[in-house]
């Protein structure tokens, strides 16, 4: 069987790197493998659970049902490269902190990333539009109503 | 191979400027090049571990004057670290951020067991502090030696030792100038005045939350070792079914190293995660398996539970003042969000294994086991995972890596399970069945009681049967699985009510049940705490009493009747709206640990279907509290995951197969229905602590319940209740 590796040019948090894989294999991979960005956790592969989400174009997106190749070229942002140059924490980043809005944090990732791009896309959201924004993101220690908070403090702050 | 040596990992990995934190505190670069922290190492540690009565097998001095803690215990999202941190830089006058926690490793730490039962404040953080507080004694003396002063003109504080009438100081690293404390810790050794404390008892963050905003690696997932290869498994397609042969030209996919065979497990070994994960799926598709046994058809668990299980005692007489009820609940899983995973390496006859066990040394008992290797050529290491909420495929995957580790000596192995090998193969919170019957007295109060349970085992945990693990089991050579040997271990947790009744009968009732089951958060409590708690407004409304009002009459402990007012006071100006309604649950987790009174608000609609809790309040009496808003982040998320288990989960499965494979066949709460949380804690400093990771699930089960109830006049007694409700 032949291996199909292709060399790719991914832009991710303001860098731009040239790896080697096969065009197939989802973003996710090749952001913790390659990259050394461990912010993006496999839960599922199947786009259920949501621990894998990065911004792409300032949107969540899954990263374990997206393929390296289709994310060549984009303005992907990972969970490390929210915070400013000289490690300032995001506003979000910081929320979660102040409300230790996390048990295990396997899921945190996902919920900075989807609290990130809905206060991008709405600065003000109200809760049922909140609630929507995380539809997508399971956790299971129960911090769903600290991750609200969080997200409430974080909309207060900007 | 040249021994890995974290030296070497940090060159490297190159461009990862902080290497992979295995042992609870963060050596820079520099510190650990310089080999302060590198321990990759396959070799065993130099000599003994010092005895858990010495005051350095739990505590040491570093170089830099800060001080490292090693417990047995794991940190399992339970907030563990944060507070050994707390206890043991109070005794010693120093703040926790200059106390590292070093996790249980069976090369450094002590054997404290399995991380379980909400023992590790019980049990862990009280070793900690009484040693820290030996150290602390063992300090003073040295200090006041050095200066040739009294005892009493010296105090700690912030790592060093210092005069009371002068600027002088010695930090401990100073003092100890390399050696360790290892002296016993004195069976009367005095602890530091409640009065005093400045760090116990407080919302302390916890240490790790900032790595986990800022992504950096922290869990076993994220381990990364030179050389690393990363593997798969391929399970059967139904239990018990045996391999029949597969595709050798699997073997030449790209990246395959080696594809494992023994008997019927099977597993594969690739250079990179994805290549490992595509000749999984093929070897899934291209490889025969043979039938497993047909699995039952369940209709109805209250019958299949009867059937399976037996006969109860004799109900309470039937007559006017008398009430029965039947109770039950499915197959729940732990569904961690992170499938299990491990690193294993096998080189010169010794075997390392870097896992998010429970429990590292009962681990080792077991991998030995199963592998005939010595435990003294066994190595495992703590590492966090994932949320834990008891006995999942941690143990499992641990067996998994060595069993690949070991056919593939000289190169470390990561396997991380697949979403649908954690899915159908983790062991499940067992099915249960609980029969109630009671009468009520000319006065109103309880003065018969009947209570039956039928259930699987709640603990096949591995503690050196090797046909504990799934791997064992499929080997050329199996280890037999011996069910019955366990009874239902766990599972009569909280059946025998804590409620004043003059005559109270209990039974229990093993069933071997279809489906693989272990420990779940709360074991038994849940079911059982569920079935006394619908069971109790049941009876208060059939004898005419305030469902609060009604519990507090059959009470004589005065903690467990502070945290029901309490809560009733919390509660009383909620305003409730039609087709809303409130209910209570209490507890005293194992009728020993924690009380914990909940209540949760509703909303019902059933021709739309909709079910939503719109509010959960708990209050909670842990005793000492260690950490206030760790408590209420336990209990908080206790009360989230038990509605979650209450409302709409349920292992499914047909004579076939499992059907719950994945998160659309298996859905978990999400933020359209998780509930706002308030919760409140009464800490009690003066009295001992007491477990509280698993004390809200009971109670949050019979609050919605018993809050359906109220809301639109339905009782749902199977679980779970959106079924129930909505079919």
């Amino acid at each position: 069987m032949q291996s199909t590796r292709e060399k790719l040019r991914l832009g991710v948090n303001g860098k731009t790197y040239t790896i080697e894989a096969d065009p197939d294999t989802p973003l996710l991979y090749v952001l913790r493998n390659q990259l050394g960005l461990y912010g993006p956790k496999y839960g599922c592969g199947l786009g259920q659970c949501g621990s894998c989400m990065v911004l792409i174009g300032g949107q969540a997106v899954m990263s374990c049902t997206l393929s390296v190749k289709a994310a060549e070229g984009k303005d992907i942002r990972t969970l490390s490269g929210l915070a400013g140059d000289d490690g300032t924490l995001h506003p979000v980043q910081q929320a979660f902190i102040d409300e230790q809005a996390a048990q295990c944090g396997y899921c945190t990732n996902g919920m900075i990333i989807a609290a990130v791009s809905l206060l991008k896309q709405n600065p003000q959201p109200n809760d049922e539009e909140t609630r929507l924004a995380f539809q997508n993101n399971l956790c299971r220690c129960g911090t769903q109503s600290r991750v609200l908070k969080a997200t409430r403090r974080a909309a207060e702050k900007t | 191979m040249q021994p890995i040596h974290r030296r070497q990992f940090l060159i490297t990995t190159g461009y990862l400027s902080i290497g992979f934190t295995l042992f609870g505190c963060s050596p820079s670069t520099e510190e650990a090049s310089a080999g302060s922290e590198g321990d990759f190492t396959l070799e065993s540690p130099a000599g003994p571990l010092p005895g858990p009565s010495q005051i350095d097998a739990w505590l040491q001095v570093l170089e830099d004057g800060t001080v490292r803690v090693l417990t047995g215990k794991m940190e399992l999202g339970q907030g563990l670290t944060v507070a050994i941190q707390q206890v043991a830089g109070e005794e010693l006058n120093t703040s926790p951020g200059r106390v590292s926690v070093v996790l249980a490793d069976t090369g450094r730490t002590p054997d404290e067991g399995i991380t379980a039962g909400s023992r590790s404040m019980e049990t862990s953080a009280m070793n900690v502090r009484r040693a820290a507080a030996a150290a602390r004694e063992r300090l003073l003396e040295m200090a006041a030696e050095a200066w040739g002063v009294e005892q009493n003109s010296l105090f700690l504080e912030e790592g060093h030792v210092k005069l009371r009438a002068k600027q002088e100081q010695l930090s401990f690293a100073d003092l100890l100038k390399g050696r360790q404390l290892s002296a016993g810790i004195p069976k009367d050794i005095s602890l530091k005045p409640k009065d005093q404390y400045q760090w116990v008892g407080r919302p302390v963050p916890h240490p790790d939350m900032e790595k986990m905003v800022r992504g950096e690696a922290l869990y076993i997932q994220d381990m990364r070792l030179p050389e690393m290869a990363h593997a798969r498994i391929v399970r059967p397609p139904v239990y018990g079914a045996r391999l029949e042969g597969w595709d050798k030209a699997v073997e030449q996919m790209p990246g395959v190293l080696k594809i494992v065979e023994n008997g019927s497990f099977l597993g594969v070994i690739a250079e990179e995660e994805y290549q490992a994960i595509k000749a999984q799926e093929a070897l899934q598709q291209r490889s025969q398996w043979g039938a497993g046994p047909e699995l039952p058809e369940v209709t109805s668990w209250p019958d299949y539970m009867l059937a399976q299980g037996g006969a109860g005692q004799k109900p309470v007489k039937e007559g006017e003042n008398t009430h029965h009820a039947v109770y039950s609940k499915p197959y729940v899983m732990h569904g961690s969000i992170g499938p299990s995973c491990a690193v294993a390496a096998f080189q010169d006859g010794r075997l390392h294994i870097w896992s998010h066990t429970q429990g590292v040394y009962p681990l080792r008992a077991t991998i030995s086991s199963m592998t005939g290797l010595a435990e003294e050529d066994i190595r495992i290491t703590g590492v966090r995972g994932s949320g834990c909420y008891g006995h999942n495929g941690a143990d499992d995957v641990g067996a998994d890596a060595a069993l690949l580790a070991m056919a593939f000596p000289g190169r470390p192995v990561r396997l991380q399970w697949q979403r649908q090998d954690e899915h159908l193969w983790e062991p499940y919170g067992s099915a249960m069945r609980m029969e109630l019957s009671a009468r009520l007295g000319p006065d109103g109060k309880i003065e018969q009681w009947a209570y039956d349970l039928w259930t699987d085992s709640h603990v096949n945990r591995p503690f050196g049967d090797a046909g504990k693990l799934i791997a064992a089991r499929y080997l050329a050579d199996p280890f037999p699985f011996d069910k019955t040997e366990s009874g239902i271990r766990g599972g009569a947790r909280n059946s025998e009510p804590y409620y004043k009744i003059p005559d109270a009968k209990v039974k229990s009732h093993y069933v071997e049940g279809p489906l693989r089951v272990s420990a779940l958060r709360s074991l038994g409590a849940y079911a059982n705490v569920f079935a006394i708690e619908s069971f109790m407004d049941e009876l208060a409304e059939k004898a005419g009493r305030d469902a609060l009002d009604f519990r507090i009459q059959h009470l004589d402990d005065e903690r467990a009747v502070e945290v029901i007012r309490e809560l009733k006071e919390l509660t009383k100006d909620v305003p409730v709206a039609s087709g809303e309604g409130m209910g209570y649950g209490f507890a005293r987790y194992k009728n020993t640990a924690s009380y914990c009174a909940v209540a949760a608000k509703v909303q019902v609609n059933l021709e739309e279907k909709v079910l939503r809790p719109i509010k959960m309040w708990a209050v909670i009496d842990a005793g000492e509290a260690i950490n206030t808003d760790g408590l209420k982040n336990q209990t908080e998320g206790g009360m989230i995951q038990a509605a979650s288990w209450t409302l709409m989960e349920e292992v499914r499965f047909n004579q076939r197969e499992i059907a719950s494979k994945d998160w659309r066949s298996y859905d978990i709460i999400r933020f359209d229905t998780a509930p706002e949380t308030e919760v409140v804690v009464v800490n009690r400093p003066e009295q001992p602590v007491l477990g509280a990771g698993e004390a809200a699930q009971g109670p949050s089960a019979a609050g919605i319940a018993n809050a359906v109830y109220a809301a639109c006049g339905k009782r749902v007694r199977e679980l779970p209740v959106k079924k129930g409700l909505f079919g």
